[in-house]
């Protein structure tokens, strides 16, 4: 140890160097979970990237105005927004430790993600059936994988909350069933956000070309 | 006969007997040497009875050093590969002049080189540096673990996943010709329309969710998990570097995940992004790969930084030079990384404006750059240095890596850069700093980290030889083709026809020669630093005298990192610790909480690499049946609660009294 002689040595009055009792770090699932999120955040900006560059080729092909109802699209933005409120009104009750009130609302918000997911395709499947699938031009190709990655979300969402369901059921409403429900009020909520930019970036101002 | 094919096309999509090599010796020959090897390490395995071993202790581990251990061993068989790749371009361009063609057809050399840059930035370069920063980070920050310990384990199977999905392709159907990369138009279906970009695509894409999901996991780790009293200023430089570069994985690799989605979308689907036609943009390609790409390069080279920053106070016996300066460079190296992409193509055109704007971001990198490596000359300076073997490396890397960053402020200039894109100058540049950097500093992470890991040092004969080989090797390998680059050489061509250009090939020949020594040697060093273990033997845990917490524990570590988690009261939390007078406690043990080994990570990575197989050969059946089968598991994985246990408070106070008797011995 000869190169310890490199330093002043301080040898008065050692202070403590070690917990004598076990440390619980903070838990990071929290953390872990909105560090996933904005990572996912990146994907739907890259997807808007693309949709901002390329949302005006159409190829001779047809353009927002003439593909979007905006009335469909109204409502199904409705129902997911309502699904966010009611997917607050889960957790409150959460809060309050009350489990039937909790999954009640959890059943609810997931048969408004469903609505919205089953609008949409609807939605998709009329555009396809017009000859406006994602094949037709660029501007077509972003606005499905835009979209879709979004609705794919959705139903992840979906299955994810019917699994949690199941889970509070079997277990009740335990610290790790109510740290997931905490995550995925997180995913659905930021679900919510990415719509707005997609109503609003693809459909209004879409429509208003 | 016609419902049979169409019935064997549903079960097995593109896949045939034509898919297997058999008429390329080369393959065949490889095939024969790799099966012979993968027998005869199995065969020892069943002999040793050591697969139970091997599965509970190891492959289904959710110990962070030990998904360390196995991120670097999958980085240095990967290494070999990917070696193998090089030397190949080498012996064919030092051969391939005038009449002769040398020995690699050209669809054959486009493999090999986009297959040698994917495997040694995925596979090789990327679980170097993620195995290190698993290894170290928990127990620099005195943690017992990362924040999610069979995330880790999950993250580390998928990126095996899809280096086996890379090795696969060599041996079923083909990789990509398109360069590392895999710039459309040629990687769109129209150009390339066999398996080659599939598997690119599906082995990045099982290798990226792994990557991503290890940058959020040590993201965590680092913001929740250190011990009490160090506080982001007392962080050790390792971990800084490790925090930056993970900040930059998770801003960076969903970009990847994306694009790479589209140009999926685009094979697949039949979609526009990038094509020719009905409006697609393949620049938007090339924007956004470099979006990515531009970080991944900073992802790789900051966590050396970071070792070499450790090496350099170590060895120096000094606190280092300018911590603080450190840590801002560190995190304005991050910063301006995403804000130079677009040097890699100044010749797309974008005007005067927007090239000066990214050449001038590009050349201001180059000073927080070069704070660092004044704050290690300034560290060195006056400092009772001792060459061991990762002061070498070090002092290695800070010569070669300055001229490599000297070539690169040359190429950031942009009409400089209009004559040397893609030629090979910039080739003999981005190898400048990456094997300068990158491996330089992994191999100076392994020495100075392998006698924590294993308890026994790693024999300084070998590698001292194993060092001068790839420092000379480089050197002999890359010169020439910075000369040949500046005569305008241009990259990735298989043949040439002026043989006065030749001899530089030749002498990059050779230099590649001297690199598989360097390469054997390391080789050779493992070997016989194993079979003398006992003579190279440490138990006092800090070998070194080093400044950092992971030398106050044993080598190797128990199980638990620490039987006490540590107090910090300043930097170079153990330096401080050993000089006011630490004593070991010897009693008092409690119970420590760990998580439980699972073998989720590995299945679900098992099943996933089955989908990605299923789906480049478009076999719709396997791949769906696969994709419901990865959520399904993920699912049932959720419904197991019993994640965790004790180690009783006997079993701890067992551990530290052999330490303690082992230390007795040599004191």
């Amino acid at each position: 140890m000869s190169s310890l002689a490199s330093e002043p040595i301080n040898t008065a009055n050692p202070p403590s160097f070690y917990l004598t009792q076990e440390h619980h770090p903070e838990n990071g699932t929290m953390l872990g979970f909105w560090l996933y999120l904005m990572s996912d955040c990146l994907i739907f900006a890259v997807l808007f990237a693309m949709y901002g560059v390329l949302g005006r080729n159409y190829a001779a092909g047809p353009g927002p105005a003439q593909l979007f109802d905006l009335k469909v699209v109204a409502i199904n933005t409705s129902m997911l927004l309502f699904s966010s409120i009611t997917y607050g009104f889960a957790m409150l009750e959460m809060a309050r430790n009350r489990q039937t009130a909790t999954l009640i609302w959890l059943a609810i918000t997931g048969a408004f993600g469903a609505a919205f997911v089953g609008l949409e395709l609807n939605e998709f499947a009329h555009l396809i059936h017009d000859g406006a699938g994602p094949q037709r031009s660029a501007f077509l190709s972003s606005f499905f994988t835009l979209v879709g990655t979004h609705g794919l979300h959705v139903s992840f969402g979906i299955v994810w909350l019917i699994t949690l369901m199941t889970q509070v059921l079997k277990h009740g409403l335990t610290e790790a069933n109510r740290r997931r429900l905490s995550c995925l009020s997180l995913f659905w909520h930021f679900l919510d956000v990415v719509w707005i930019g997609v109503f609003t970036f693809v459909y209004l101002l879409g429509v208003l070309r | 006969m016609q419902d049979r094919t169409h019935f064997m096309q549903l079960l097995l999509g593109r896949l045939s007997w034509d898919a297997i090599p058999l008429h390329v010796p080369i393959l065949v020959g490889t095939f024969i040497g790799t099966a012979t090897l993968g027998l005869a390490l199995l065969g020892f395995i069943t002999y040793k009875r050591a697969w139970g071993y091997l599965w509970s202790q190891w492959f289904c581990s959710i110990d962070h050093k030990k998904i360390g251990v196995m991120y670097i061993v999958l980085g240095l068989i990967m290494l070999l590969r990917g070696f193998a790749d090089a030397i190949m371009m080498r012996a064919q361009q030092a051969l391939s002049f005038g009449s002769s063609v040398g020995y690699l057809p050209p669809e054959h050399y486009d493999q090999v080189f986009t297959a040698h840059g994917v495997i040694m930035i995925f596979f090789v370069a990327m679980p170097l540096v993620t195995g290190l920063m698993n290894y170290v980070v928990p127990l620099q920050i005195g943690a017992r673990d990362v924040a999610f310990p069979f995330l880790n384990n999950f993250s580390f199977w998928m990126t095996t996943a899809g280096a086996v999905l890379v090795m696969m392709s060599l041996f079923i159907g083909e990789f990509a010709r398109t360069g590392w990369l895999a710039y459309p138009p040629l990687s769109g279906i129209a150009y390339s329309p066999d398996v080659g970009v599939d598997y690119y695509i599906w082995s990045l894409q099982i290798a990226g969710i792994g990557t991503l999901l290890s940058g959020v996991n040590i993201l965590a780790t680092i913001i929740k998990m250190r011990a009490p009293g160090m506080s982001l200023m007392r962080m050790p430089i390792f971990t800084w570097t490790a925090l930056c570069t993970n900040v930059l994985i998770v801003a960076a690799f969903p970009v990847l995940t994306a694009v790479l989605v589209l140009l999926s979308l685009d094979r697949y689907v039949g979609t526009d992004f990038f094509t020719n036609d009905f409006g697609g943009n393949a620049m938007m390609y090339v924007n956004l790969i470099w979006i990515w790409g531009h970080p991944e390069v900073y992802i790789l080279i900051l966590p050396v930084f970071g070792v070499f920053s450790e090496v350099v106070a170590t060895f120096s016996g000094k606190r280092l030079f300018g911590y603080a300066s450190m840590v801002y460079a560190t995190v304005v190296i991050t910063i301006l990384s995403y804000l130079v992409w677009l040097h890699h193509f100044f010749t797309m055109g974008s005007g005067a404006s927007v090239n000066s704007f990214f050449g001038i971001t590009t050349m201001i990198i180059s000073i927080p750059t070069g704070a660092k490596m004044f704050n290690w000359l300034f560290t060195m300076y006056r400092g009772r240095i001792r060459f061991d073997l990762p002061m070498l490396w070090t002092m290695g890397f800070m010569i070669t890596f300055v001229i490599g960053g000297m070539t690169g402020v040359l190429l950031a200039v942009p009409p400089a850069d209009f004559e040397l894109h893609n030629s090979l100058f910039l080739v003999a540049h981005f190898h400048n700093v990456i094997i300068g950097g990158v491996v330089f500093g992994a191999f100076a992470g392994i020495t100075f980290w392998f006698p924590k890991a294993t308890g026994f040092q790693l024999d300084p004969f070998w590698g001292k030889v194993s060092f001068w080989f790839w420092l000379s090797g480089f050197w002999f390998a890359f010169t020439p083709l910075y000369v040949l680059g500046l005569m305008g050489v241009t990259r990735r061509l298989s043949h040439f026809d002026d043989p006065s250009l030749q001899i530089w090939f030749q002498i990059a020949a050779f230099g590649a020669v001297l690199i598989l020594f360097g390469i054997l040697a390391f080789l050779v060093q493992l070997f016989v630093s194993i079979k003398n273990r006992v003579a190279l033997a440490d138990v006092s845990g800090d070998c070194w005298h080093g400044r950092t917490l992971e030398w106050s524990t044993s080598s190797p570590p128990p199980e638990y990192n620490f039987a006490f988690t540590p107090l910090v009261h300043d930097q170079d939390a153990w330096w401080d610790m050993k000089s006011r007078g630490y004593v070991r406690p010897l009693s008092g043990f409690i119970p420590i909480h760990m998580p439980k080994s699972t073998p989720a990570g590995i299945v679900l990575a098992g099943i996933s690499l089955v989908c990605g197989f299923a789906l480049i050969w478009h076999i719709w059946w396997l791949g769906a049946a696969a994709f419901f089968a990865v959520i399904a598991t993920a699912i049932a994985h959720t419904f197991n609660y019993d994640r965790d246990f004790h180690i009783p408070a006997e079993e701890v106070a067992r551990v530290e009294q052999a330490r303690t008797r082992l230390l007795a011995t040599t004191v």
